[in-house]
């Protein structure tokens, strides 16, 4: 069986100038997107109100979630307190347009919380009279405010690192290829997500870092079948060596982002609200990073002018490949 | 060409008995419990599990078991409903020698425990956890707030020459009284110039005394406890992050939310999180060597810019200035361990860049002078007042060190001349203990359920499940032989993840669970890249045996650089990242390890098994 024809010789650097103008426009885009949009941050980051309901008969926690979500409420977060009468109800307040996030303490936060306290109360009253709210109160972001900063450098690391390695194993033209299409992957995937508009949360948040790891091992194996058939050829052409690396690639590239995307569709279609998030981000990614290591890679890597004489290896032997197993 | 040495063979059995084994606690579900230990005078033994079992049988608390397990005893119990109930009452009848904690008791039988297999905790969203409310003392905040600009007005008088200025703290604030108008005047602009967030204004006067009132602003009153909240949080994050993944977050102005997921231990959290002590470094008066004895036995004064402290260990008295050079928010870490020149036991300190500035101007002028560190104990007491809980404290101050500023430090430095490693280690405990911005008391322990609902677990759980086999059966109808031998592979990947995940202890979550089913999915390139490569090398004419030989040599160059790249993204969030996302780069680096061996290792020895020795003519792939 095979889902590529393996004889086959699709010109698709022919396409670069347009592709590269279409991945710098989208790129564009989902800057604008997410700087305007901006993502809606879950409970997570932003934190939210907290109130602790009471009820005189034991509640079913299901019955409880049921009555928020015909509020409107739908992403309340319902735990049992210790006992069948106590429950804690977690809910993120709706911010109109760029309004500020609250910060716990202040009082604008303790207007928002009685209110939502007071909503919760007529919402639950509905179902159950003897109901009762012990305590609400601003619970501030889980995700502490350092998991930003940290999060930024951690990316700066993990970029100069990817460059460093590559650059050693290969030549800088691969390494700037490579970190330019792991921005442009992970900006257009937030992009699109943002476009959703579904809240951003820590599953989420895993997802894109998961992304970078997708659209980098991608970008490798194309890479790495480039420098092969550069070393193995007479002439060098650039422009047919990277044509044919693409092509005689294209089967795992499909293969691969088949399975994975297999997995995360699944998690996405079946998964429940608590992995939905994470499916449909990976979904996005391989999506975009399969067709940027095609597109957007390697028409930068000709753009760079990469050439026979670079990749030549300096040793006779790779020491790597006579470590294998 | 594609047969193996023996110790390949047993290589790849050994990682799979080992990946079974350390696996398989993860069957066995975890039962409630309370776990009871001693508190210091207190220790934890037969007669008290004797008691404990009395105090369960006469108040007719059905459990499980009562067990000595080391420094603490676990009652084991049938049900979450009667746990809170068993747990309140024992500890009422034990008393305060002894923390009762809500616990989770394992189930995995004791053969499997003694080699250190332990099964993965699960995270509050699946299983819930542990939840406690902690109040952060307000009142402490502002009365060492006070004390802090009290020293800072009466500094001011002293270097701009204002005679006779006394301050003083009042429940009103901060009063400064000065000999006259001029000079009441004059100290009013002063102390406005450094601390412009303070309100002055003129207090009462008589022919000799002209007071000034200072408060601090509400304003200002505000960012010091916002301050002061977002500090706590912080260090309690650092304090306890080895606790699995914990939930910590502000709650309402003045309380911290913390949770954790069913932890092993409540215990050592509770005392983690209620160590509500506070450190200040303050210098050693010169006169303390012959005045503090005096002081101590009340035949001198002490002099009116210092304080009578006595040592924790030995009880000697030091007469210590009231100036705090240091205070423990800005203590980053201590850790102690032998001085490397001396060999002696030491403890190392690391202070935040404005502690570290404040310490270098300090030492600067005072090498060779003597320096203590100040322990500030918080003990709760809960009295009943007229029928209703009042929540009082006491506190304790002590000396906990004193040492000779050897040279001139900032922020990393060392305190040596301890007695033994044991004394090092209780020091850089207590000095972890301290770096409290404001001291909290635990006002509510409760267990709580988890944060997704029953049936969004069972639809993660459905999704996780049903995507692998998607995946195994999809890869074994594409490659056929070699498919199935990928897919062996693949099932054996995921034991050994979950064997070495449970080994580090991670907490397993639903995005946990589906990163590691990501994994799965991205290990299947391996894989995808060695069959490709295979039916790449028999169209161009290869023998079989030949081919397959050839496809695993090429595609191991691909494989090894994909995967050092994407294991240089999984250390770069290990090392940087806190909290969720290093337990997301733990899984991630760990996986792409493990799929290494099995996708390539493994699957390779299976196909020289399956194929070695014989003539094949074609291969199915």
């Amino acid at each position: 069986m095979e889902l590529f024809k393996s004889e086959s010789n699709v010109d698709f650097m022919a396409w670069r100038k347009p592709s590269l103008i279409i991945s710098a426009i989208l790129c564009v885009l989902a800057v604008a997107i997410v700087f305007v949009r901006g993502l809606d941050y879950g409970l997570d980051f932003e934190g939210g109100a907290m109130i602790e309901v009471h009820y005189k008969e034991p509640a079913e926690i299901a019955d409880i979630r049921s009555s928020l979500d015909a509020a409107g409420f739908a992403g309340a977060v319902v735990q049992s307190l210790g006992s069948p009468v106590d429950y804690a109800i977690r809910i993120k307040p709706h911010h109109e347009g760029g309004e500020a996030a609250e910060t716990a303490g202040t009082s604008e936060a303790k207007a928002t919380t009685n209110k939502i306290a007071a909503e919760v109360l007529t919402a639950l009253t509905k179902s159950r009279s003897d109901v009762t709210i012990k305590r609400s109160e601003f619970v501030g972001a889980s995700v502490g405010e350092e998991l930003r900063e940290q999060g930024l450098v951690a990316v700066l690391f993990v970029i100069l690192g990817i460059m460093a390695y590559l650059w050693m194993r290969f030549e800088w033209r691969f390494a700037v290829a490579a970190v330019a299409s792991e921005i442009h992957d992970t900006l257009i995937t937030v992009g699109i997500f943002a476009l959703t508009g579904r809240e951003f949360d820590l599953p989420a948040l895993a997802a894109v870092l998961s992304v970078v790891g997708y659209s980098i091992n991608d970008k490798v194996v194309v890479f790495d079948r480039v420098r092969e058939i550069f070393r193995a050829s007479r002439k060098g052409e650039p422009y047919e060596i990277l044509n044919r690396s693409i092509n005689s690639t294209m089967s795992r590239t499909i293969m691969t982002g088949l399975t994975t995307s297999l997995a995360v569709g699944t998690l996405y279609f079946v998964g429940g609200p608590a992995l939905e998030n994470f499916g449909l981000i990976m979904l996005i990614g391989i999506f975009v990073g399969t067709l940027s290591s095609v597109f957007f890679a390697n028409p930068i890597l000709l753009w760079l002018g990469v050439s026979k004489q670079d990749l030549m290896p300096r040793t006779k032997e790779d020491p790597e490949l006579a470590a294998r197993p | 060409m594609n047969e193996f040495p023996r110790w390949k063979y047993a290589l790849v059995v050994v990682a799979l008995l080992f990946g079974f084994l350390y696996a398989l606690p993860n069957l066995y579900p975890k039962e409630p419990a309370v776990q009871i230990s001693a508190n210091r005078g207190f220790t934890v033994d037969v007669a008290l599990k004797e008691k404990a079992q009395g105090i369960l049988e006469t108040k007719k608390i059905a459990f499980k078991s009562v067990e000595l397990d080391g420094e603490r005893l676990l009652v084991r119990l049938a049900s979450t409903e009667v746990q809170g109930t068993a747990a309140a009452v024992l500890r009422e009848e034990l008393g305060e020698g002894y923390t009762a904690a809500l616990n989770l008791a394992s189930t995995v039988p004791h053969w499997l425990t003694a080699i250190y297999a332990h099964s993965m905790p699960l995270g509050l969203d699946l299983q819930g956890g542990v939840h406690f409310l902690m109040e952060v003392d307000q009142k402490a905040v502002l009365e060492k707030q006070e004390t802090q600009y009290s020293e800072e007005i009466a500094q001011v008088a002293r270097d701009k020459k204002i005679p006779g200025v006394s301050v003083s703290r009042t429940p009103q604030g901060i009063v400064a009284v000065a000999r006259s108008a001029a000079d009441r005047d004059r100290l009013a602009v002063e102390v406005g110039k450094i601390a412009p967030e303070l309100q002055i204004s003129n207090g009462n006067s008589t022919d000799s005394a002209f007071s000034l009132n200072v408060k601090i602003s509400e304003a200002k009153l505000r960012e010091i406890s916002r301050d002061t909240i977002r500090q706590n949080v912080g260090t309690l994050r650092n304090r306890i992050s080895s606790l699995g993944e914990p939930v910590i977050a502000q709650q309402g102005d003045s309380r911290i939310v913390v949770e954790l997921p069913g932890v092993q231990d409540t215990a050592l959290a509770k005392t983690l999180l209620g160590a509500t002590a506070t450190l200040e470094w303050h210098a050693v008066d010169p006169a303390s060597m012959t005045l503090a004895p005096e002081v101590a036995r009340g035949t001198a004064a002490a002099p009116a810019d210092a304080r009578l402290l006595l040592h924790r260990n030995s009880g000697q008295p030091y007469l210590l200035k009231k100036k705090t050079i240091v205070t423990g928010d800005d203590l980053i870490n201590a850790t102690s361990m032998p001085d490397p020149t001396s060999g002696t036991p030491a403890v190392s300190m690391k202070l935040n860049a404005k502690g570290g500035q404040r310490m270098l101007d300090f030492t600067m002028g005072n090498v060779g002078k003597p320096m203590a560190v100040v322990y500030t104990e918080r003990i709760p007491e809960v009295k009943m007042v007229d029928g209703k809980e009042v929540r009082t404290s006491r506190t304790k101050e002590e000396i906990i060190s004193v040492a000779t500023i050897q040279g001139v430090f900032g922020p990393q430095f060392q305190t040596t001349g301890l007695e033994s490693m044991k004394e090092a280690s209780e020091l850089a405990l207590l000095l972890k203990a301290g770096s409290l911005a404001a001291p909290v008391d635990i006002v509510e322990e409760r267990v709580i359920g988890p944060s997704l609902g029953a049936d969004n677990i069972g639809k993660g759980v459905f999704a996780v499940i049903l995507a692998v086999i998607l995946v195994v059966v999809f890869v074994a109808i594409y490659y056929k032989l070699f498919g199935l031998i990928a897919d062996v592979g693949l099932l054996l990947n995921l034991v050994l993840l979950v064997a070495i995940l449970s080994i580090f202890g991670a907490t397993l979550t639903l995005p946990g669970i589906a990163g590691i089913v990501l994994t799965l999915g991205m290990a299947i390139d391996a894989n995808v890249l060695i069959c490709e490569r295979i039916r790449e090398e028999l169209r161009n004419g290869s023998t079989p045996m030949a081919a397959i030989s050839r496809g695993y040599d090429k595609a191991w160059a691909t494989i090894l650089d994909a995967n050092v790249t994407h294991l240089i993204a999984a250390f770069g969030l290990m090392a940087f990242g806190s909290g969720p996302i290093k337990g997301f780069a733990i899984t991630l680096a760990i996986g792409i390890v493990t799929s290494m061996f099995t996708s390539v290792m493994v699957t390779h020895v299976l196909v020289g098994l399956v194929f070695g020795g014989r003539r094949v003519k074609t291969l199915s792939v």
